[in-house]
């Protein structure tokens, strides 16, 4: 059924038919007539935020703890430069947004006119595709092409640029058809040769691995349900990236923890012994091979990822499958029941003793105290009194998520919202309104560093305006503490502009911004604290005072192999046998 | 032990031999698609040698890219596959791979000079078959089509004849027998 409305009108109309319930936005000139038709409708509901940043962020953190397509409506001109880290950000971590900006009428176009950039030009990079509408006759198929694009394949970011004149123009609106796109067409089953050489590589492994990401999560949670019926059937060993955790659960024996550069000695020992290498929905980043020409030497790779350009990027692997996770891993599940090939259960003994000696160093120890709250023990305890909760953990960029990801742990998928592949400070507080927002009754806690909470902090009064009781729980130890970090093994101690000097009270702006505001600074007050924290029903910030100079371990350095860990000095020393061990810093 | 860098980034990869190859792109007729394509090449650090665009099937609204580009059997595969991502992008295929494509490029050549310069110039022009498609007392214009290193030859041949100025069209390349990209 078709329907003659305005431009703003149709704008409305797609996000209901698409299923959007909420929009991240802010107004300006050039997205009046859309605010307009906001104002008369309440299919949609809008969430005004304090800056078109965490308009995309919270919008990323809706999408990552829902599955749906996040929304944003921003202006022309800022409004589009503001959400273009937003944007990055979705672009780099694979996350369905879709972002309305306004544009000046056409008649403007390049004509440097008020409130004008070239919004297209700026985001082609930054989203997975763009449109500028220049006549009402497209906008509703653009629309509905937009939330297709950005969910379907490998999600990502895609912006709909929209001139004021097309906003008021009328037209005729139509329904989302179950349309073909001219050439767009996502692979999502994999090629079943290919997976039959996968399954019987796997079998006749001696020393086996999964190694999975941020793909599994997006595919769903049916996705990571195979993942986890696929790694109990083999029995082998798993490690995930920063973007996969909870895919797996960490209480599971099977789990080695996050690999990479923060990621424990079992997990990347693993990865550099292994014989056989399953990396399914993960894309062999700079941050989880460290040296590309010492990356797992002895390993036959199976690389399981619906874009092809991420299958021999960095890594070279043997038997690449490019598809969907759920289409590839349903089709493993029921290959490896009907296999007749048995696996070598001596050799996998053998392997699980290996991985037992690595687990043994304790890579993830460190110094307790009485006197100062350690980070790590702020998140154990975080931990241990929420995990019997409905709770979801966002977090900024750091130390402090370096410290999540590692002592938190995740038993679900679309538990876990950071910024991986950007990095960007500033995502974990807008992020956790979206998913506040999109989870009214659980626990929302973003774990925070005081110089990230900073960047984005305006939108604790987005939060406070829609009563999302969201918790800012801030690692506070005065340095941007992994600039530190580097500085301190990288450039001789020279900590040059790392420390924050005139923090503000945290506690006091809460207050001024009408949030609840706590401090704690000894580990003995500490899970009074927490609990304090949990049960007030409105946003908290809480200022969690921890020792300044506690860094991240364990650690491959820059320039190192999966094997040339850096332990902190309270793991456990070498005495163990432990392969190569003359490679070991400890 | 390794060296330790001052970077947190990896190491340069050490360097692998360059190939150049020839990649026919079909794309949908709209604004911004070449802008994607050599968007996607300046950002991610590739070469392009070559380029050619024009519209090819008007009903349908495709148009067909040319580009020649050079690195390692990686990169060329990375860019095959980075191109193939874009939304616009139908197919992309290398011609290079492929053994069976016909490359050809247009020049049109202007040479200045008198006397046995100008002999000298007309008669190279009749080797190469080069036609004349503009002349005045003391000039040519020639127009050339064939494959880039008969061009790159009679451009350098003109030069000690007065050579003025190159426009060439880049390279259009189309595959062998019957059947279609």
């Amino acid at each position: 059924m078709s329907k003659e409305m305005t431009g703003a009108e149709m704008v409305i109309e797609a996000l209901a038919d698409q299923g959007v319930r909420h929009i991240f936005g802010y107004p300006g000139g050039a997205v009046l007539p859309i605010y307009d038709a906001i104002f008369q409708q309440d299919k949609v509901r809008h969430i005004l935020v304090r800056h078109e940043q965490g308009a995309v962020h919270a919008a990323e953190g809706y999408a990552r703890s829902t599955g749906k397509v996040g929304c944003v409506l921003v202006t022309s001109g800022p409004g589009a430069t503001n959400a273009v880290t937003g944007l990055t950000d979705a672009l780099m971590d694979s996350i369905p947004i879709v972002c309305i900006t306004g544009q000046v009428p056409t008649h403007l176009i390049g004509n440097d006119a008020f409130q004008e950039c070239d919004t297209v030009g700026i985001t082609r990079p930054c989203t997975k595709h763009n449109y500028l509408v220049k006549s009402i006759a497209d906008l509703p198929r653009v629309l509905h092409e937009a939330f297709h694009i950005a969910s379907s394949g490998r999600p990502g970011p895609v912006v709909v640029d929209i001139p004021k004149d097309i906003q008021f123009a009328k037209g005729t609106y139509s329904k989302p058809k179950d349309f073909q796109h001219k050439g767009y067409r996502p692979k999502l089953k994999g090629d079943m040769e290919k997976i039959k050489a996968a399954i019987e590589l796997m079998a006749r492994a001696k020393r086996p691995l999964f190694y999975t990401g941020g793909g599994v999560i997006n595919s769903g949670p049916h996705a990571s349900a195979l993942l986890r019926e696929l790694v109990q059937l083999t029995g082998y060993p798993i490690t995930s990236t920063l973007m996969g955790l909870g895919a797996f659960p960490s209480a599971n024996p099977q789990w080695l923890g996050m690999l990479g550069m923060h990621g424990t000695l079992e997990a990347n020992m693993a990865m550099h012994d292994c014989d056989v290498m399953v990396c399914i929905g993960a894309r062999f980043d700079d941050r989880i091979t460290g040296r590309l020409d010492a990356f797992s030497p002895g390993s036959k790779k199976i690389h399981v990822d619906i874009d092809a350009s991420s299958i021999n990027k960095n890594v070279k692997v043997d038997i690449p499958i490019i598809g969907d996770c759920a289409h590839v891993l349903e089709d493993m599940v029921r290959l490896w029941r009907t296999s007749s090939i048995q696996p070598d259960k001596k050799s996998l003994q053998s392997w699980w003793t290996q991985i037992d000696k690595w687990r043994a160093r304790k890579s993830l120890a460190y110094r307790p105290s009485n006197e100062v709250i350690k980070p790590q023990y702020a998140i154990q305890r975080l931990y241990e009194l929420t995990k019997d909760k409905d709770v979801y953990i966002t977090t900024e960029v750091g130390q402090h998520q370096m410290w999540a990801a590692q002592f938190f742990g995740f038993q679900e998928p679309n538990r876990w919202m950071t910024s991986g592949g950007l990095g960007t400070m500033g995502y974990g507080l807008p992020s956790s309104v979206g998913v506040q927002l999109a989870h009214p009754k659980s626990l929302v806690i973003d774990i925070a560093g005081e110089a990230s909470v900073l960047m984005t902090m305006q939108e604790i009064s987005t939060a406070v305006q829609y009563r999302l009781p969201i918790k800012i729980f801030i690692l506070n130890n005065q340095y941007m503490g992994m600039v530190r970090q580097w500085q301190e093994l990288l450039h001789g101690g020279r900590y040059s502009e790392s420390y924050t000097h005139s923090l503000p009270d945290f506690v006091k702006l809460a207050e001024a911004y009408h949030a609840h505001g706590i401090r704690c600074d000894k580990p003995g007050d500490l899970d009074h604290a927490i609990r304090e924290m949990i049960d007030v029903d409105k946003p908290v910030i809480f200022d969690c005072l921890v020792d300044q100079n506690e860094n991240c371990f364990p650690m491959i350095p820059s320039g190192r192999a999966h094997n040339e860990m850096l332990l902190g000095d309270a793991a456990e020393k070498l005495e163990d046998a432990i392969t190569e061990e003359g490679k070991m810093l400890v | 032990m390794t060296t330790t860098t001052t970077s947190h980034y990896p190491t340069a990869p050490t360097a692998q031999k360059l190939e150049s190859h020839t990649l026919s792109v079909l794309v949908d007729n709209e604004p911004g698609v070449l802008a994607r394509v050599i968007g996607l090449f300046s950002g991610r650090g590739y070469n392009i040698e070559s380029l050619t665009v024009s519209e090819t099937e008007h009903r349908a609204h495709l148009s067909l890219i040319t580009i020649v580009t050079t690195g390692t059997p990686m990169v060329i595969e990375q860019i095959k596959n980075q191109l193939d991502r874009l939304v616009p992008v139908h197919h992309v295929v290398d011609m290079t791979v492929t053994g069976r494509a016909i490359e050809r490029e247009l020049a049109m050549v202007k040479v200045k000079g008198k006397g046995e310069h100008r002999v000298e110039a007309l008669r190279l022009a009749d080797a190469f078959r080069a036609r004349v498609i503009d002349a005045t007392t003391e000039s040519f214009i020639f127009e050339i089509t064939g494959k880039s290193d008969k061009i790159e030859q009679f451009i350098l041949l003109m030069l000690p004849l007065g050579l003025v100025e190159v426009s060439r069209t880049g390279i259009a390349a189309i595959l062998r027998g019957p059947e279609g990209m």
